[in-house]
């Protein structure tokens, strides 16, 4: 008896130490592995394509002339590539600050400087200002000084920081938009004003933040505010005068949307009367967002223009049953008209703010044995796609991204096949839904090198719990019924620079980065690609291989696009503001609360750090190599 | 002076006496009387009723649940208007120069004392026994607890080794 139950004392003792050590090394030991680092290197994923097999720019295109970067996408087909080679892979590791220019702004840069031979046009967040530096001193000096002075109130109806994309120049004028909505043409010698056109009210919700684009003689401007219900459109202004030539709207009748006989949608779904109305609960379409707000490419052969559309207002589905038309989707129209020749939207009946405004890179490339006249675009959805310009048909789609909430798009339908997994529900809570609302990528602009073939991507990864509530249009203030919480996507970095293979359909090398990237990327001839991180490292890569050549760490985050140009001293020089802001440094430049995880729509749950890793403040930085 | 113009003089010294007659301002008067902070401010009906008007008048979409966004962060010490209940009311109905737009057509002034409350109670230490059993959002954020107004946040980066300008 008394052996039995000392065996049985035993038995228990053991079991009792076993759970404390188990108990221990799960819970007690501290966790040995290194915090992971990222942004230093490239994993290299597949080889540089042959020049065979390489996309190539359109056969009209025109590099930008070197001493000149006349709009923020650098070309009408919005490569944002350089052929300036001074600076190569071989010394950008020596490149030093040449000159700053500090813009005692405190709120989110998300511009590029624009220059014009010797003087460079500095677009500010708002209140909007625009200096011209004159380059020919050694110290650049400021020529003019313009203040178009925006309405106070327009700050409370700006989305996700007060920010503006930057000028576009033509012909000795200067075009730009304030956030209170009105475009201006200031002449570039004086610095006076020729013109300002009012295109939007805010007391309905309506800005504008996006860079114009020039073409035929027409100045090309979109509206924001998807989160106010504001019904997009874009419009065409007389670069001359001032006095709108067309504009289109995103949502509503045929007539107003400018589609008419030329409409020639490629897949059946967009093929019908008035279906900017007929896609919507009864009136939606007259709060249903739709903004145009992002990129404009051209294409001069087609006189066709590629812009996308916004998301549809308000974020929660279930309030706007349809395909929501015609919202997040990409419009093509002859620019001399207005008229639409043909449309592909995207994310029909948007589930997660997917708005369609990204950059549209328009290059010729082989399919299939033929070489197509094609865009190509990082989707806000996470799929790359690939779309005959001509025709609006998607040849390929494949996802660039951490993609849950579509399964793949159908090459047959054009649609997505969304994962009914992640439908949102009215009044719960839909977890883990990737890519987040600000998408795979959000509106910071790629690159694309003829050299390699490849498009540069600076994007995220970023997941998203999303609740549903009920929303209230109310003018002038929010319209969104959503309830959004965003975190790093698997593999715990929040943001990555991938090299894509638009022909191959699959990543050439990338590089995972801590933070989430949201400055645009430059591409330039001596195979170097610039682009900077949130928390304030300006970076050069390898064009072909990844590998990370330069950085230099600037006073304040990076939300803006680099740019170069050739100055009157024969020398090259690289440009990129300082200025954290924007969706993403919201929480830096508005002072938000981390401790409210659905602050800044949700992005700031993913945010936290920025606060001790970087300070606001608006400052250009131009480099060089040593003279 | 004839009978006749003392006559014409009494209707004139009459108006003159009703012009003199003491100001009321019949809508206020209840509110003013009764010390309005407290009279909302120690109440859970009304304080729930701020939290319902806080999701229908669409404040969460600048000002989040408190950590703002578009808007200002509603949980800190700084008030760029005021903080006390009376400039909160004043601030929503009537708005601000800085995009706060009025509110004053779309809802009572009892009803912006209450939505005044809610957002007080963000930022301020509140009875226990007032707040609301959970949030009505959707729930991605804890629902208000005692909970301190936080001081305003500093930025204060991290100093590191990089080249620094």
């Amino acid at each position: 008896m008394k052996n039995g139950a000392n065996r049985w004392l035993l038995a228990v003792l053991a079991v009792l130490i076993l759970i404390v050590v188990i108990g221990a090394i799960v819970l007690g030991a501290p966790d040995r592995r290194p915090d992971p680092v990222f942004g230093d290197k490239a994993d290299s994923l597949a080889e540089v394509p042959q020049a065979a097999s390489r996309a190539r720019s359109p056969s009209w295109y025109e590099a930008p002339r070197e001493n000149a970067w006349t709009m923020q996408l650098g070309d009408p087909s919005g490569s944002r590539f350089s052929p300036l080679s001074d600076i190569s892979a071989a010394n950008v590791n020596s490149l030093e600050v040449a000159f700053t220019f500090d813009t005692h702004n405190e709120r989110g840069h998300e511009a590029a400087p624009l220059v014009v031979g010797d003087t460079m046009f500095v677009t500010t967040p708002y209140p909007n200002d625009v200096y011209a530096l004159d380059l020919t001193t050694p110290r650049p000096t400021v020529k003019w000084h313009y203040q178009p002075v925006p309405l106070h109130a327009s700050q409370g109806v700006a989305c996700c920081d007060v920010v503006n994309r930057g000028a576009a120049y033509e012909g000795g004028r200067l075009f730009f938009n304030t956030l209170d909505g009105q475009t201006i043409a200031l002449d570039t010698a004086s610095g006076g004003e020729l013109w300002r056109t009012k295109l939007a009210e805010i007391n309905k919700g309506e800005t504008i933040t996006m860079a114009p684009l020039v073409a035929e003689g027409r100045v090309l401007v979109g509206t924001s505010g998807g989160e106010f219900g504001v019904r997009g459109s874009l419009t065409a202004l007389d670069a001359g005068s001032g006095a709108v030539v067309w504009k289109a709207y995103s949502t509503g009748p045929d007539t107003d949307v400018l589609i008419g006989p030329e409409f020639e949608p490629f897949y059946a779904q967009d093929k019908g009367e008035d279906l900017g109305v007929h896609t919507w609960n009864p009136e939606g379409w007259k709060i249903g967002g739709g903004n145009p707000w992002g990129w404009i490419s051209y294409d001069p052969e087609l006189h066709m223009i590629y812009y996308g559309t916004g998301n549809p207002g308000p974020w929660n589905p279930n309030q706007r049953p349809g395909d929501n038309k015609w919202t997040a989707g990409l419009f093509a129209r002859d620019v001399r008209t207005g008229q639409a020749r043909w449309f592909y939207q995207s994310s029909p009946h948007d589930l997660f703010d997917y708005d369609d405004v990204n950059e549209s890179i328009l290059v010729d490339m082989p399919f299939h044995g033929e070489m197509r006249k094609v865009l190509v675009r990082p989707a806000r959805t996470g799929f790359f796609l690939v779309i005959d310009r001509e025709t609006g048909q998607v040849l390929s789609a494949d996802p660039y991204a951490h993609v849950n909430s579509a399964r793949r798009v159908d090459l047959v339908t054009g649609r997505p096949e969304v994962n009914p997994e992640k439908m949102p529900k009215p009044g719960r809570v839909t977890r883990n839904i990737c890519p987040a609302a600000p998408g795979g990528k959000d509106w910071n602009p790629s690159t694309f090198s003829p050299r390699t073939g490849l498009v540069y991507i600076p994007h995220l990864n970023l997941c998203m719990d999303e609740g549903e509530v009920e929303a209230n249009y109310i003018a002038g203030t929010p319209f969104l019924g959503a309830d959004a919480r965003m975190f790093a996507g698997p593999g715990g970095h929040r943001g990555v620079f991938t090299a894509w293979d638009p022909v191959a359909r699959r990543p050439v090398w990338r590089i995972r980065e801590d933070l989430p990237l949201w400055s645009g990327a430059l591409a330039t001839g001596g195979d170097v690609v610039f682009y900077g991180t949130l928390d304030g490292w300006f970076k050069a890569v390898d064009a072909r291989s990844g590998k990370l050549l330069w950085r230099h760490r600037l006073s304040s985050g990076i939300i803006g696009m680099p740019m170069t140009y050739r100055g009157p001293d024969g020398r090259q020089y690289v440009a990129i503001f300082a200025g954290v802001g924007g969706w993403s440094g919201a929480i830096v430049s508005g002072a938000l609360d981390p401790a409210d995880p659905t602050s800044a729509l949700g992005f700031v749950n993913a945010m936290g750090d920025l606060i001790h890793r970087t300070e606001p403040g608006g400052k250009l930085y131009v480099f060089a190599l040593p003279a | 002076m004839s009978s006749r113009s003392r006559l014409s003089i009494l209707p004139l010294t009459l108006v003159l006496v009703g012009c003199d007659r003491e100001a009321r301002d019949y809508r206020s008067l209840a509110l003013q009387s009764h010390e309005p902070a407290n009279a909302f401010g120690g109440n859970a009906y009304h304080l729930a009723q701020g939290q319902r008007l806080y999701g229908w008048m669409n404040c969460a979409g600048c000002h989040a649940h408190g950590g703002g966004g578009m808007g200002p962060p509603l949980r800190d010490d700084e008030w760029r208007y005021g903080g006390n209940m009376e400039q909160m009311v004043a601030t929503i109905l009537d708005g601000r120069p800085n995009g706060m737009p009025a509110f004053r057509d779309r809802i009572t002034e009892d009803q912006a004392w209450q939505l005044a409350t809610y957002v007080r109670s963000l930022s301020a230490r509140t009875r226990q026994d007032m707040l609301a059993g959970r949030a009505d959002e959707p729930a991605n954020v804890e629902p208000p607890v005692l909970d301190e107004r936080k001081p305003v946040r500093r930025v204060t980066p991290k100093q590191d080794d990089a080249t620094e300008e």
